[in-house]
C-alpha cells in the first residue's frame, strides 16, 4: 500500500500536478511575506489571517450573488487599504525595533483579526462555489479541478505583474532602494514612511488575492490562518529573502515534496516531513555558513 | 507604610470573606431555584455549536419552569443556569468549572460543547463529586476512565458510522466489503475510526486505505487519488465540518466514484446548503432527527420541538440543541426520583435513569454513556437544486430507501 504510487504511474502525474498547483498558490503568499520581510525586516505572523480575511471578502461577494472569481480583483483592492491602515496604526511603531517586538505585535494583530472574523462571519467553515468543473487527462485517470488551475494561473499572473511593477515603476524602485539601504534612500529623498506603508499594503493585497483563490479551492474558517503563515514562512526560509524566482521554486518544491511524502510515508507524516526538510535545510545552511567563515579566516 | 499595608490586607481579606460567604449562600438551591452551572463556548472556534448548545439548555429550562418546574419533597423549584464563556479553550473550561463549583457553589453541572472541553472539565467535576449531565462530548475515552459523576445523553463516537459499514455489508449480500477511510487526527474522529475498525473485524471487511489527516490540512487530494486508484466499496471520512466540506468539494472536483460515501458533521457543515447537488447521496451520521417518533410530555415529539425551537430562535434545531435540551429533562427526572438535593442521592438517581425523551431513550451504561439510543444515518437527496437530509437507517425510522450504489459522476447531471 505504501508504494502504491510506484505501481500506478498516473498517480505520480496526479501527485505532481496537485503539488505544483497548490505550491504556486502558497508561493504567492510567501512572496508577499518575503517582500515586507526584506523591506521592513518584519516577520508578519498575521500573514495567514490576512489571507483568510481576503477569502472572506470573496465569500461575501459570493453571498451577494457575484461570482467569487471577481474576488481576485475586489479583495486585493480592499486588502491594500487594510494593510495600509494596519501599517499606520501598528506597524509603523515597531518597524525599526527588534525583530522580536514585530513578531509580538503581528501576533497580537493575528489574534484580533481571528476574533473579529469570528465575530463578523461566524465560526462555521464556509466555501464559495466557482462551478468551474474539472479537466480530465489520460482517460480520466488524472483529474484536475479547474478552480485549482485558475488559481495557479492568477497567482502567476499577479506575481509577474508585480515583478514588472517593481522593476519599472517609481514606487517599485523606491521600495527596492529602501530594502537595500533605508537610510541612504531617505537621504536621497525617498519618503520611506510611505514606502513602508505601500509595501505592507501590497503584501496585504497579495494575501487578499490568495484568500479569494482559497475560498474557491479550499475552505475558510476564522482560525485556519496559522498554517498559511507557517507555510509561507518556510518557503521564504528555504528560498532566502529578496529572491523571487527562488520563492516560486521553493513554493512548488515544497508542494511537490508534501504530496509525495503523503504517498510514500503516509498522510499523517506529510506535514512532519515538510518540517523535517526545513530543519535539514537550516542545518545545511548553517554548515555552509560556518565553512565560509573558516575560509575567510 | 507597614501600617498601611496591614490595613490593606485586613481590608481585602474582609472583602474576600464577604464575597465567599455571599457566593456560598448562592449555592446549589437558592429560594425556589435549583442552580446549575455550565462553561460553554460563546466565543472562539466552537462558538456556533456553543450557542446551539446554550439555546438547547435555555429552551428546556424555560419549558420545564413554565410547566411547573421540579418537585422535590413536595415543593416546586425552578431551574436556573449560570453560564461562563470558556472561549473554546480546554484550560479555561477547567478553570471555569472550578470557579463554578468553588466560588459560585454550584452542585450540579451541565456539559460544555465538544469532546475536548468535556474531557477538560470531567476531572474537575469528578474531584468535587459534582454530577454532570453532558450532551456534547461523544469521545469514547470519556467513558472508559471510570468516571462516576459523568452522564452523557448521546451515543459514543465509536458508534457514529458503524451502522454505515453494516449497511454496506448488507448491500454486498452479507459479504465483507473493502473500506477506504480518512480521519482527522483528533480525539473524536479517531474514536469514530476505532468504531469502523471494530465493525470491519466483525463483518470480515478489509480496510484498504487508512489515512490520518493532519489537523491543519484542508486538502485531501492525495487520499482521494488513492481512492480512485484502488476502488473501495465504501469511503468513510470524518474531520468535523472542515473535513466534510473539503471531502465533498474534492470528491466532486476530482470525480471520484465510490458506491457509498459515509461522513460525520454534514449537519453542522450545512453540507446540502453549501455544496448543493454535489453532496447528494452522501450518508451522514446523526444523533437525532426531528422525524424520529420519540415522545415526551414537555416537548411532545421531535417535530413539535423543531417547530417551537424555530419559533424561539429562528432556525431549525441541529442535533446539538436537541441533545442539550434532553440533558435538562434527565436532571429534572433525577431530582424528582432522588427527592433530595443531596449530590450523591442525585447521582444515584442518575445512574438509574431509564426514560424516553423527544430526543430518544436514555439509559446510562457503566461508563456514563447513553446505551439506549441508536445512531441514525441520513442521506442527502435532491430534487432539482433543493437538497435535504432523509433518514435511511435504522429501518424503524427510515423515511426513505437507502440509495445504493451512488451513480457515477459521468452519469450525474
Amino acid at each position: 500500500m505504501d508504494f502504491l504510487i510506484f505501481k500506478a504511474p498516473m498517480l505520480m502525474v496526479q501527485a505532481s500536478l496537485d503539488g505544483i498547483l497548490l505550491g504556486i498558490l502558497f508561493a504567492l503568499i510567501a512572496y508577499g511575506m518575503a517582500l515586507q520581510w526584506g523591506v521592513m525586516n518584519i516577520i508578519n505572523i498575521a500573514q495567514g489571517d490576512l489571507v483568510i480575511l481576503g477569502g472572506y471578502i470573496a465569500y461575501t461577494i459570493y453571498l451577494w450573488g457575484i461570482h467569487p472569481a471577481w474576488g481576485v480583483i475586489i479583495s486585493p483592492i480592499i486588502m491594500f487599504f487594510v494593510g495600509w491602515g494596519l501599517y499606520k496604526l501598528v506597524i509603523n511603531k515597531v518597524v525599526d525595533r527588534d525583530l522580536f517586538i514585530s513578531i509580538l505585535a503581528t501576533f497580537g494583530i493575528a489574534i484580533v483579526f481571528q476574533q473579529l472574523m469570528n465575530f463578523i462571519f461566524g465560526a462555521d467553515v464556509v466555501v464559495a462555489q466557482s462551478e468551474y468543473g474539472t479537466t480530465m487527462l489520460f482517460d480520466n485517470s488524472v483529474t484536475l479541478p479547474n478552480s485549482k488551475i485558475f488559481s495557479a494561473f492568477i497567482s502567476v499572473l499577479y506575481a509577474v505583474a508585480l515583478v514588472i511593477y517593481m522593476k519599472k515603476s517609481r514606487l517599485g524602485r523606491a521600495i527596492r532602494a529602501t530594502a537595500q539601504n533605508a537610510r541612504a534612500a531617505k537621504i536621497l529623498g525617498v519618503d520611506t514612511e510611505k514606502v513602508y506603508a505601500a509595501t505592507f499594503g501590497i503584501n496585504a493585497a497579495l494575501c487578499g488575492i490568495a484568500g479569494a483563490l482559497i475560498s474557491i479551492t479550499l475552505t475558510l474558517h476564522p482560525y485556519v490562518g496559522l498554517p498559511y503563515t507557517v507555510r509561507s514562512f518556510m518557503i521564504v526560509i528555504v528560498a532566502g529573502l529578496g529572491n523571487l524566482p527562488a520563492v516560486a521554486v521553493s513554493g512548488m518544491g515544497l508542494g511537490l515534496f508534501e504530496e509525495f511524502a503523503d504517498y510514500i510515508l503516509g498522510t499523517e507524516f506529510r506535514i512532519g516531513a515538510v518540517f523535517l526538510l526545513l530543519v535539514l535545510i537550516l542545518v545545511y545552511r548553517r554548515f555552509k555558513l560556518s565553512k565560509k567563515r573558516e575560509y575567510l579566516k | 507604610m507597614n501600617k498601611i499595608a496591614k490595613l490593606f490586607v485586613t481590608f481585602f481579606s474582609a472583602i474576600t470573606l464577604a464575597l465567599v460567604s455571599f457566593s456560598s449562600s448562592f449555592a446549589k438551591v437558592e429560594g425556589e431555584y435549583i442552580v446549575l452551572g455550565s462553561a460553554i463556548s460563546l466565543t472562539g472556534k466552537y462558538s456556533s455549536n456553543g450557542v446551539h448548545t446554550q439555546n438547547g439548555y435555555n429552551m428546556a429550562v424555560d419549558r420545564i419552569n413554565k410547566m411547573g418546574g421540579v418537585e422535590v419533597q413536595g415543593k416546586k423549584y425552578k431551574f436556573e443556569i449560570i453560564y461562563y464563556d470558556d472561549e473554546s479553550n480546554p484550560k479555561r473550561a477547567a478553570q471555569l468549572a472550578e470557579r463554578l463549583i468553588k466560588q459560585d457553589g454550584v452542585h450540579y453541572m451541565l456539559g460544555p460543547y465538544s469532546s475536548g472541553l468535556t474531557k477538560a472539565i470531567a476531572p474537575v467535576t469528578e474531584k468535587y463529586k459534582i454530577p454532570m449531565v453532558e450532551a456534547n462530548g461523544a469521545s469514547r475515552s470519556l467513558f472508559t476512565k471510570g468516571y462516576k459523576y459523568l452522564f452523557a445523553v448521546l451515543s459514543p463516537a465509536n458508534q457514529y458510522l458503524e451502522v454505515a459499514i453494516d449497511l454496506a455489508v448488507e448491500k454486498n449480500g452479507g459479504k465483507g466489503v473493502k473500506i477506504a477511510q480518512a480521519f482527522e487526527q483528533d480525539a473524536f474522529s479517531q474514536d469514530v475510526r476505532l468504531g469502523i475498525l471494530d465493525a470491519a473485524k466483525r463483518t470480515g471487511s478489509e480496510i484498504i486505505i487508512d489515512d490520518k489527516l493532519p489537523k491543519e490540512l484542508n486538502d485531501m487530494a492525495a487520499t482521494l487519488a488513492k481512492v480512485k486508484a484502488v476502488k473501495p466499496d465504501v469511503l468513510v471520512v470524518s474531520g468535523h465540518t472542515k473535513g466534510a466540506l473539503t471531502a465533498i468539494r474534492q470528491i466532486s472536483e476530482m470525480k471520484v466514484d465510490v458506491p457509498m460515501l459515509a461522513m460525520t458533521h454534514c449537519d453542522a457543515a450545512k453540507l446540502s446548503k453549501q455544496h448543493g447537488k454535489k453532496s447528494e447521496y452522501a450518508l451522514c451520521a446523526s444523533q437525532w432527527h426531528k422525524n424520529l417518533s420519540y415522545k415526551d410530555k414537555f416537548f411532545g415529539s421531535g417535530k413539535k420541538y423543531a417547530k417551537d425551537f424555530q419559533k424561539e430562535f429562528g432556525y431549525d434545531p441541529p442535533y446539538q440543541s436537541a441533545e442539550s435540551s434532553a440533558a435538562l429533562l434527565v436532571f429534572k427526572d433525577a431530582f424528582e426520583r432522588a427527592n433530595s438535593f443531596d449530590r450523591d442521592a442525585v447521582r444515584d438517581a442518575l445512574v438509574d435513569t431509564e426514560m424516553q425523551t423527544f430526543y430518544g431513550n436514555i439509559k446510562f451504561g457503566p461508563g456514563g454513556q447513553n446505551v439506549a439510543k441508536p445512531m441514525i444515518l441520513f442521506q442527502v437527496r435532491c430534487k432539482g437544486d433543493d437538497c435535504e437530509n432523509r433518514v435511511v437507517a435504522p429501518t424503524k425510522w427510515a423515511s426513505d430507501k437507502f440509495y445504493h450504489p451512488i451513480p457515477k459522476w459521468s452519469e450525474r447531471s
